[in-house]
């Protein structure tokens, strides 16, 4: 019960649309989901309904972590409790130094100030593992990064973060091929039993450098098939035309 | 490298200064502006004749001169008789914080200006009422020959420097409240700097308002001789009452050719207080004058520190910052004229509304006939925080001048839900998400600000100041 995050019969709109309509899912830790799905499917809204978004309305359903009804938390409590989402655009916050943000973050995941240089040891390492250079963390926090360096910096933050949870949206977009395979190569360093990984994805090819246990498709709000690594394949060969005639 | 653990927005804080001490006055005058009370500060200060005649000369100019049209409201805000012009708790400034009376000290000490921060400083002033109640600079300093006094003291002791600078930059003629200025002025800094003499560290003055429905009208004059070098900081505080108070400064700057000038206000007054002030320089050729004037407090501010390019290749630059919280109007900006060739100028102007709080930004950019080649760029950014705050641009640029280069942009921008919704989903809360991007904000200009007075920065407005890695 507690090792587990769970969406049950979860509907979400924004405004008027509702994009979700009884999506139901359930991630283990040491597991690595998929979910794929053509645009306009409802992979954002999932996203952001996880996160608490205010600007998506849940109407029905509810979402689990370890047992428990998130909800009702805000976006920050939810943070706090070890959920993360890499973000499909992440914005910029000019004046903002990234290694300062990336401090703050990891107090208040901690519940507690960290050691500086404990924080410093802990962010060269995962830097490192990154490929990423040491004044990358001393610019404000994705003010003129490129599509490539916003992506890397949402991963750094995962590594730094340690959830226990992650929902990675779309991070394979605007990734050119080596950029996408370190940063799959830092999230299959954090893989393991002790976090559950969701990645939301248009295209299979991120699925190429970490092998999901599972693969669902969506579909109009709703799962309409799981199963295998083998999935995604198929997926990518046949395309989506493929479910949709099947249904 | 330090990060910051908490930030305090300088918005919607507590104003920790806002308490008034029960201080016995040594020296005042009855309420209202008269000729009396002119004839009453001379005799007090033994001041020459020219001075009397100055200061009578500037109060008929204030009862004669207008509002300025542009200028919006304070027409019938308040009743100039309801001031009183000139009270002092102490009888003259002490050379030795020990000789400060104790009562002031208390106050001093309430307000943070503790002793050990002095050590950081060539000099400390600290003004209260209408006179100093503690000038003083570093021997080693004063050795090099730099003059740090009230400006009451530098009349006495230079008379000849004085005179030949004194409202020349800022003639009583220029505004009203630089004429409220003229007929009224004690306290306040007289520095200067010897030719190629490099005043290495700060020399800040503390102005606080402790009587009510009063009027400060500190005077500060700072030459900067031939190829030297000085950075003066003011603070101020008052506390909180029921009534208005009245801070009409004037501040005058030579700065001499190939000398620099670096003149850092942070203004934190009380939400009684309207700050009325006129500060400019005078930029000899390849000089540089700076001005980091930061209005986080007043209940109105009225404030653009200008710098007058009349040497070939001068340069001045403004970095204006102004918070605007509930009950403040911060009428802040900046003007750059430029009257001699090849000369450049740049003003940087971020503000910030919250609260219902309203700030404006108002600048000039004035290119003179002769005044070939010169650049002048100009950047103000505005943030406001809700539906209830207000912000304006009010910019003026007049080029005469052949070859000129003039940059201008403005931003208006507000905490998006997108920034929130972002730094939230990383554990901050909210109010932290929303400081952080107000200090990140204005970051570039809060960087500009003297390191060594991080720790009466931080207090004065809410700020941490962000280091760097490694």
């Amino acid at each position: 019960m507690t090792d587990k995050f769970e969406i049950v019969d979860l509907h979400a709109r924004i405004e008027e649309r509702e994009l979700l309509k009884g999506l139901t899912l359930t991630v283990r830790k040491g597991e690595v989901h998929a979910i794929m799905g053509p645009n306009g499917s409802g992979k954002s809204t999932l996203a952001n309904a996880i996160m608490g978004n205010p600007k998506y309305t849940v109407t029905q359903g509810q979402i689990l972590l370890k047992g428990e009804d998130i909800l009702p938390l805000s976006t920050d409590e939810r943070a706090r409790k070890g959920l993360f989402l890499a973000f499909q655009y992440p914005c910029e916050v000019p004046g903002v130094r990234t290694a300062n943000f990336l401090k703050l973050a990891c107090n208040a995941r901690a519940g507690k100030e960290l050691d500086t240089m404990e924080f410093y040891d802990k962010l060269q390492q995962k830097m490192k593992v990154l490929d990423i250079e040491e004044k990358f963390v001393r610019r404000y926090l994705n003010e003129g990064f490129s599509g490539g360096e916003k992506k890397r910096n949402e991963i750094l933050q995962m590594l730094m973060l340690e959830p226990e949870f992650a929902v990675l949206d779309e991070t394979d977009s605007g990734l050119d091929i080596d950029a996408l395979r370190i940063v799959c190569e830092g999230v299959n360093k954090l893989r393991g039993p002790d976090i559950g990984i969701l990645i939301i994805t248009h295209y299979e090819r991120m699925l190429r450098y970490i092998t999901p246990d599972y693969v669902h498709i969506l579909l109009e709000g709703r799962i309409v098939k799981s199963g295998g690594p083998e999935l995604a394949a198929h997926l990518e060969q046949y395309g989506y035309d493929w479910i949709t005639k099947d249904k | 490298m330090s990060a910051p653990t908490s930030t305090e927005l300088p918005i919607g804080r507590e104003y920790k200064e806002g308490f008034h001490d029960d201080l016995k006055v040594v020296k005042s005058v009855p309420k209202g502006l008269s000729h009396d009370v002119v004839d009453y500060m001379c005799d007090v200060k033994g001041e020459p004749d020219w001075m009397r005649q100055f200061r009578h000369r500037s109060l008929d100019l204030f009862m004669k001169q207008g509002l300025p049209a542009w200028l919006p409201g304070l027409r019938d805000e308040f009743n100039y008789d309801e001031f009183t012009y000139y009270v002092s708790p102490v009888d003259k400034p002490a050379r030795r914080w020990e000789d400060v009376p104790a009562e002031i000290r208390r106050t001093y000490d309430k307000l943070g200006i503790a002793k050990e921060e002095q050590k950081l400083l060539g000099g400390l002033g600290a003004q209260i009422d209408s006179e100093m109640a503690y000038h003083n600079i570093q021997e080693s300093l004063a050795k090099k020959g730099i003059v740090f006094l009230s400006c009451d003291e530098g009349l006495k002791q230079y008379p000849d420097i004085f005179r030949a600078h004194f409202a020349k930059c800022i003639p009583p003629e220029d505004n009203k409240f630089a004429a409220l200025n003229s007929a009224f002025w004690s306290g306040g800094s007289f520095v200067y700097i010897p030719k190629g003499v490099k005043c290495d560290v700060p020399l800040s003055v503390y102005f606080r308002i402790n009587a009510e429905q009063f009027g400060q009208f500190e005077r500060t004059l700072i030459i900067c001789e031939d190829d030297s070098f000085c950075h003066y900081v003011e603070g101020c505080s008052a506390p909180i009452y029921t009534t208005n108070s009245l801070h009409a400064a004037v501040v005058e700057i030579y700065v001499k050719e190939r000398a620099r000038c670096r003149y850092t206000t942070i203004q934190n007054w009380s939400t009684d207080v309207y700050n009325l002030v006129t500060k400019r320089s005078f930029i000899s050729a390849k000089g540089v004058m700076e001005w980091v004037d930061g209005n986080l407090g007043s209940k109105r501010t009225v404030k653009y520190p200008s710098c007058y390019m009349i040497g070939e290749g001068a340069h001045g630059e403004v970095l204006s910052l102004a918070s605007a919280d509930k009950g403040m109007w911060q009428d802040a900006g900046a003007k750059l004229v430029f009257l001699a060739p090849n000369c450049s100028g740049r003003i940087n102007s971020k503000s910030i509304s919250g609260h219902g709080g309203r700030s404006s930004y108002r600048g000039l950019v004035q290119v003179a006939k002769n005044a070939t080649g010169c650049r002048a760029q100009v950047n103000c950014d505005a943030l406001i925080l809700d539906p209830q705050s207000r912000s304006d641009t009010y910019p003026t640029m007049e080029i005469d001048g052949d070859l000129a280069t003039v940059e201008h942009e403005a931003t208006v921008s507000s905490v998006s839900d997108e920034q929130l919704f972002y730094l939230t989903s990383r554990g901050i809360k909210e109010e932290d998400a929303t400081s952080m991007i107000v200090n990140g904000f204005i970051e570039p200009i809060v960087k500009e600000l003297p390191m060594e007075f991080a720790v009466e920065i931080n207090r004065l407005i809410g700020l941490q100041m962000e280091g760097s890695v490694g």
